[in-house]
C-alpha cells in the first residue's frame, strides 16, 4: 500500500495493513475500488497518490493516478455537504487535516539540544521522534484513505461528478483554501445552522424510529466525544510513562559504565531492561492509540454526521409543515394556490425522501458501528496481551538467570539449572510463573 | 584475605575456594572467630560449637537471603557483625594476623537454610577488623520496625508518634521484644548525638529524614486527605529505614544512646533539632563556616585512594540525583496515567450504557470494568515505583552526602595536624633563638612548650592516621551496603514489574472473549 514509506521502524506494519479498514467494514467492490498508494510529505502539505480501478464506464480508463492534497478532499466533502440531493444521507466525515506541527516541534527541538545529551542518548530519542513522525504520518494516510473508500461504497454518492472528477482530473484541480471572508461566511453559516438546530429540535417526530435514532445520536454524540477525549489523554500518558523509561535507562547505564564495583555488569543489565520495556510500553501505547482513540474520533465525527442528517430531516419536515401552512393560507385567501401547493408538493417529497434515505442510512450507521467496534476492541485485546507476555516473559527471563548467578553455589547452582533448563525448553508462561513463585516463596 | 581490601569483582574464583569447607564440620581452628548460621536455622547444634569460642548467629529477619550459600553468610556478615566496644580497639590497630585470616572461611561450616541472598559476589569482602570485632560473638540480630503513627494533641502542638518495635537476641538489651514511642524529633535527636559523637571521627552516620515543614502543619491542622495520609506512610518508612542502616552499623549499635533510644520507655525532648531554636542557628553557622573552610583548605593529598574515592563519590552523586530525577518523573507520569485511566473507564462505561446494540453494549461495559482494574494496577505500580526506587534512590543521596561529610572531617583532621606542625616548628625556632640569646628560664618554658607540641603533632598524625583508617573501613562497608541495597532493591522492583504484568494478562485474557462475543 505504501512503499514509500517503509523504511521507519518495523512496529507499525502490522497495523499498516489493518489501516485500511480501521474503523469501518467496508465490502470492496469490483466496479469501484479507490487506494492510496503513496504518500509523499513536503514541508508544509502532503501529496497523496490516489489510485482507482474501475470498470465502470464513466471513467476514460480502468486504472488510474492521481495526485491530490488535502484541501481538495475538504473541497470534495463540502461539495457533497452542499449539494441538497445528497440531503438524505450521511456524508462520510472529512479527514482531519495532516497536522504534524507537533512532531516537527519536537524534532527540531532535539536537533537544537543534540550538543548537550550523549550520541547515545541522542539516536535513540531521534529515532523515537521519527517513529512518531512516520506513525502520524500513517495515520493521516489512513483516515483520508477511508473518506475515499466510503465515498465509493455508498450507492449514491459514488456516482456523484465530482468525485469522478476528483478521482481522474489529472491536473491540479486548483482548490483554493477558504479565504478569510468565505472562513467568515462558513462561521456564520454554522452559528445559525445551530441556532435553528436548536429550534428544529424542539419538534417532536411523528416517527417513533426517528425520535428515538434522535435522543439516542444526542446522547451517543455527546458521550463518545468524552470517551474519545479522555482516551487520547490515557494514551498520552501512557507515552510519557514510556518516555521516562527511556531515561531511566540512561541514567542507569551511565552509572553502569562509571560504577566501580561489581555492581557495574548489574546495572547495565538492568538498562538494557528498561529499554526493552520502554520500546514495548511505547508500543502498547500507539496500539492502544489506534485501535481506541482512533475508532472514538472517527465514531465522533460520523455521529456529527448521522447528527447533520437527522438536522437537516427535521429542517425539511419544518420546511413541509411550514408549506402546507402556506398552502392552507393561500387556499384560505384564494391567492397564489398554484404556487402554494407546488412548493408543498416540493416539500413533501423532498421530506419523503430523506426520511427514506435516512432509515437507511441510519440502520447501516448503526451495523456499520457496531462491526468496527468488535473489530477494533477485539484486536486492542489481542494487541495487549501479545505485549504484556512478551513483556512478561522478557523480564521473568531476565530476572531467572540473575538469581541463579547469584547463588553460585552448590545447593544453589543445581536449582539455578532447574530453572534455566525449564525456560529454555517449554517457554511456558505457566510454569515461568510457578518458576517465579518458587524463587520468591524459596526461604 | 587482605585487610582493607577493595570488595573485589568477586564470583567467579572465590567460590572455589570455599568448595572444600564446604563438607568438613570439623574447620575450626581459632577461638577468635564468629559462627554464622543461616537465618531462622537452629543451627547451633550441628556445629562443633566447643570449637569456637564465639556463638552461631541467630536468625537474620533483616536478611532476605535467597541462597544458604556459605559465601553468603560472609556477606551477611557485614550486617551480623556483633561487637563489643573494649575488644574493638585494641583490635582494630593491630596488624593483620596470619592466625585470623585463615580461621575467617574455616568458620563458616553451618549447614545453611534456604534463604534468599542477593549479595554471594561480595562475600570476601567482610573485612579482617570485622572479623576480629566480632570477637565477643554476640548474635547480631536486631529487627527494627516503626509503625502506628498516631496523632498526639491537638493544633499546632501536635505530633506524630510512631511505635519503635524491636526485636532482638542481642545480649546488650534487656528484653528481647520491646517497643517504645517516639516522635520525629526523638530521631532527629538521636541523630545529631550519633553525628556528634562518631562524624569527625571518620564514621559514615547514616541521615535522619529531612524535616518538612509544610508536611507536618498539614497533619497538624488535621487534614484528613490522601496527601496528608501519603506524607504519613512516607515518613514512617523513611524512619524505619533509617533506624534499620544505623543498627546495622557495628560501632553505631553499641553506642549507648542508640540502646536509650531503642529501649527507654521516656526520652528526654531533643529541643536541639528544632530549626529556629538556640542550637539549630549555631549548626547553620557552623555548616557556614565549614563550606567556607572547605574552600580555603589545600590539602596535600598523600594518599590517592582518598582523592580516587572523593572524585567517585562526586560522579555517583551526579547520576544518581540524575536517575532520581527521572524516577520521580515516572512516578509523576503513572500517577497521571492511573488517574486518566479511570477516568477513561467512567467514560467507557457511560458509552457503553447509551449504546443501544446490546452485545456492544456489555462489551464496552466490560472494558469499563478492565479499565478500572488496570487503574488499580497501575496505582499500585506508581506506589512499588516509589517506596521501592525513587526512595533508595534519596536515601543514598543524603547518604554520600554524608560520607563526603567524612571526608571533610578527615581534611580538617589534616589541617589540625599541619597546624600543630607549624607551631612547633615556630616553637623550636624559638627555642633557638633563646639559645642564642641565651635566657635559661625561657629557654625552659620553649622547651616545655615545644614538648607540649611534639605531643599534639603526635597526636594530630595519629588522629589523622586513624580517621583515614576508619574512612577506608567504613567506606568498604558502606560500599559493600549500596551494592547489596541496589541489588535487592532493583530486583524487587523488577519482580513488582513482573507482577504487574502477570495481573495484565489475566484481565486482558478476560476480556478478549466478551470482544469476540459481539454478533
Amino acid at each position: 500500500m505504501m512503499e514509500g514509506l517503509d523504511d521507519g521502524p518495523d512496529f507499525l506494519s502490522e497495523e499498516d495493513r489493518g489501516l485500511k479498514a480501521i474503523n469501518v467494514d467496508l465490502q470492496s467492490d469490483a466496479a469501484l475500488q479507490v487506494d492510496i498508494s503513496d504518500a509523499l510529505s513536503e514541508r508544509d502539505k502532503v501529496k497523496f497518490t490516489v489510485h482507482t480501478k474501475s470498470s465502470l464506464p464513466n471513467f476514460k480508463q480502468n486504472e488510474f493516478s492521481v495526485v491530490r492534497q488535502h484541501e481538495e478532499f475538504i473541497w470534495l466533502h463540502d461539495s457533497f455537504v452542499e449539494n441538497e440531493d445528497y440531503a438524505g444521507y450521511i456524508i462520510p466525515p472529512a479527514p482531519p487535516r495532516p497536522d504534524f506541527d507537533a512532531s516537527r516541534e519536537k524534532l527540531q527541538k532535539l536537533g537544537e539540544g543534540e550538543g548537550s545529551m550523549t550520541k547515545e542518548e541522542f539516536t535513540k530519542m531521534k529515532q523515537e521522534l521519527e517513529a512518531e513522525y512516520l506513525a502520524i504520518f500513517k495515520k493521516t494516510v489512513a483516515m483520508h484513505e477511508v473518506f475515499l473508500c466510503r465515498v465509493a461504497a455508498h450507492p449514491i454518492l459514488r456516482r456523484d461528478l465530482n468525485f469522478h472528477v476528483f478521482l481522474e482530473y489529472n491536473q491540479d484541480l486548483s482548490v483554493r483554501g477558504k479565504n478569510k471572508k468565505e472562513k467568515l461566511e462558513d462561521f456564520f453559516k454554522n452559528m445559525v445552522k445551530s441556532a435553528d438546530g436548536v429550534i428544529v429540535s424542539g419538534v417532536k417526530d411523528v416517527d417513533d424510529f426517528f425520535e428515538h435514532e434522535r435522543t439516542f445520536l444526542l446522547e451517543y454524540h455527546n458521550r463518545v466525544k468524552d470517551a474519545s477525549a479522555k482516551s487520547d489523554r490515557m494514551t498520552r500518558s501512557h507515552k510519557s510513562a514510556a518516555d521516562d523509561y527511556n531515561r531511566i535507562g540512561s541514567s542507569l547505564y551511565a552509572l553502569g559504565t562509571q560504577d566501580s564495583t561489581d555492581i557495574c555488569k548489574f546495572f547495565l543489565k538492568v538498562s538494557e531492561l528498561f529499554d526493552k520495556t520502554r520500546k514495548i510500553e511505547a508500543r502498547v501505547s500507539a496500539d492502544e492509540d489506534l485501535k481506541l482513540s482512533d475508532l472514538l474520533k472517527y465514531y465522533l465525527r460520523e455521529s456529527q454526521a448521522a447528527k447533520d442528517l437527522l438536522y437537516r430531516r427535521s429542517r425539511s419536515l419544518v420546511d413541509y409543515e411550514n408549506a402546507n401552512k402556506a398552502l392552507d393560507k393561500a387556499r384560505a385567501k384564494n391567492k397564489d394556490v398554484l404556487q402554494a401547493e407546488t412548493s408543498q408538493q416540493l416539500c413533501c417529497q423532498k421530506f419523503e425522501k430523506i426520511s427514506e434515505s435516512a432509515k437507511q442510512e441510519l440502520i447501516d450507521f448503526k451495523t456499520r458501528r457496531v462491526a468496527a467496534f468488535r473489530k477494533n476492541l477485539v484486536e486492542l485485546a489481542e494487541l495487549e496481551l501479545k505485549h504484556a507476555k512478551v513483556e512478561y516473559v522478557s523480564r521473568a527471563r531476565w530476572l531467572t538467570p540473575v538469581i541463579p548467578a547469584l547463588w553460585e553455589a552448590k545447593a544453589g547452582r543445581s536449582r539455578g539449572q532447574e530453572i534455566e533448563t525449564i525456560l529454555a525448553t517449554t517457554g511456558n508462561l505457566q510454569l515461568l510463573q510457578n518458576c517465579l513463585a518458587v524463587l520468591n516463596g524459596d526461604t | 584475605m587482605a585487610a582493607e581490601r577493595e570488595p573485589p569483582p568477586l564470583g567467579d574464583g572465590k567460590p572455589t575456594d570455599f568448595e572444600d569447607l564446604e563438607d568438613g564440620e570439623d574447620l575450626f581452628t581459632s577461638t577468635v572467630s564468629t559462627l554464622e548460621s543461616s537465618p531462622s536455622s537452629p543451627e547451633p547444634a550441628s556445629l562443633p560449637a566447643e570449637d569456637i569460642s564465639a556463638n552461631s548467629n541467630g536468625p537474620k529477619p533483616t536478611e532476605v537471603v535467597l541462597d544458604d550459600d556459605r559465601e553468603d553468610l560472609f556477606a551477611e556478615a557485614t550486617e551480623e557483625v556483633s561487637l563489643d566496644s573494649p575488644e574493638r580497639e585494641p583490635i582494630l590497630s593491630s596488624e593483620p594476623s596470619p592466625a585470623v585470616t585463615p580461621v575467617t572461611p574455616t568458620t563458616l561450616i553451618a549447614p545453611r537454610i534456604e534463604s534468599k541472598s542477593m549479595s554471594a559476589p561480595v562475600i570476601f569482602d567482610r573485612s579482617r577488623e570485622e572479623i576480629e570485632e566480632e570477637a565477643n560473638g554476640d548474635i547480631f540480630d536486631i529487627e527494627i520496625g516503626v509503625s502506628d503513627p498516631e496523632k498526639v494533641g491537638d493544633g499546632m502542638n501536635a505530633y506524630m508518634a510512631y511505635r519503635v518495635t524491636t526485636k532482638t537476641s542481642l545480649s546488650m538489651f534487656s528484653k528481647s521484644e520491646f517497643s517504645v514511642k517516639r516522635r520525629f524529633s526523638d530521631f532527629l535527636g538521636l541523630h545529631s548525638k550519633l553525628a556528634s559523637k562518631y562524624l569527625h571521627v571518620g564514621y559514615i552516620v547514616p541521615p535522619a529524614p529531612e524535616k518538612s515543614i509544610v508536611g507536618m502543619t498539614k497533619v497538624k491542622v488535621g487534614k484528613e486527605d490522601s496527601s496528608s495520609t501519603e506524607f504519613v506512610e512516607k515518613r514512617r518508612a523513611a524512619l524505619e529505614r533509617y533506624l534499620q542502616r544505623t543498627v546495622k552499623h557495628p560501632t553505631l549499635l553499641q553506642d549507648p544512646d542508640l540502646r536509650q533510644f531503642l529501649e527507654s520507655s521516656e526520652l528526654p525532648r531533643a529541643v536541639n533539632t528544632q530549626a529556629l531554636s538556640g542550637a539549630g542557628i549555631l549548626r547553620m553557622v557552623n555548616k557556614a563556616a565549614d563550606a567556607v573552610n572547605k574552600m580555603t583548605i589545600k590539602m596535600n593529598e598523600s594518599d590517592a585512594w582518598f582523592e580516587e574515592k572523593q572524585q567517585q563519590f562526586e560522579n555517583l552523586d551526579q547520576q544518581l540525583r540524575e536517575l532520581h530525577v527521572s524516577v520521580e518523573a515516572l512516578v509523576c507520569h503513572r500517577k497521571e496515567l492511573s488517574a486518566n485511566t479511570a477516568a477513561f473507564a467512567k467514560s467507557a462505561a457511560m458509552l457503553g450504557n447509551s449504546e443501544d446494540h446490546t452485545a456492544l453494549s456489555r462489551a464496552l461495559s466490560q472494558l469499563a470494568e478492565v479499565e478500572e482494574k488496570i487503574d488499580q494496577l497501575h496505582q499500585e505500580q506508581a506506589f512499588a515505583d516509589f517506596y521501592m526506587f525513587s526512595e533508595l534512590l534519596s536515601d543514598y543521596i543524603r547518604l554520600i552526602a554524608a560520607v563526603k561529610g567524612v571526608f571533610d572531617h578527615r581534611m580538617k583532621c589534616w589541617q589540625k595536624w599541619e597546624d600543630a606542625q607549624i607551631t612547633l616548628l615556630k616553637k623550636r625556632e624559638a627555642e633557638a633563638k633563646m639559645m642564642v640569646a641565651n635566657k635559661p628560664d625561657k629557654i625552659q618554658q620553649a622547651k616545655n612548650e615545644i614538648r607540649e607540641w611534639e605531643a599534639k603533632v603526635q597526636q594530630g598524625e595519629r588522629d589523622f592516621e586513624q580517621i583515614s583508617k576508619t574512612i577506608r573501613k567504613e567506606v568498604g562497608r558502606f560500599e559493600k551496603e549500596r551494592v547489596k541495597d541496589f541489588k535487592t532493591v532493583i530486583i524487587k522492583y523488577l519482580e513488582s514489574l513482573v507482577q504487574t504484568q502477570q495481573q495484565l494478562i489475566k484481565y486482558w485474557e478476560a476480556f478478549l472473549p466478551e470482544a469476540k462475543a459481539i454478533a
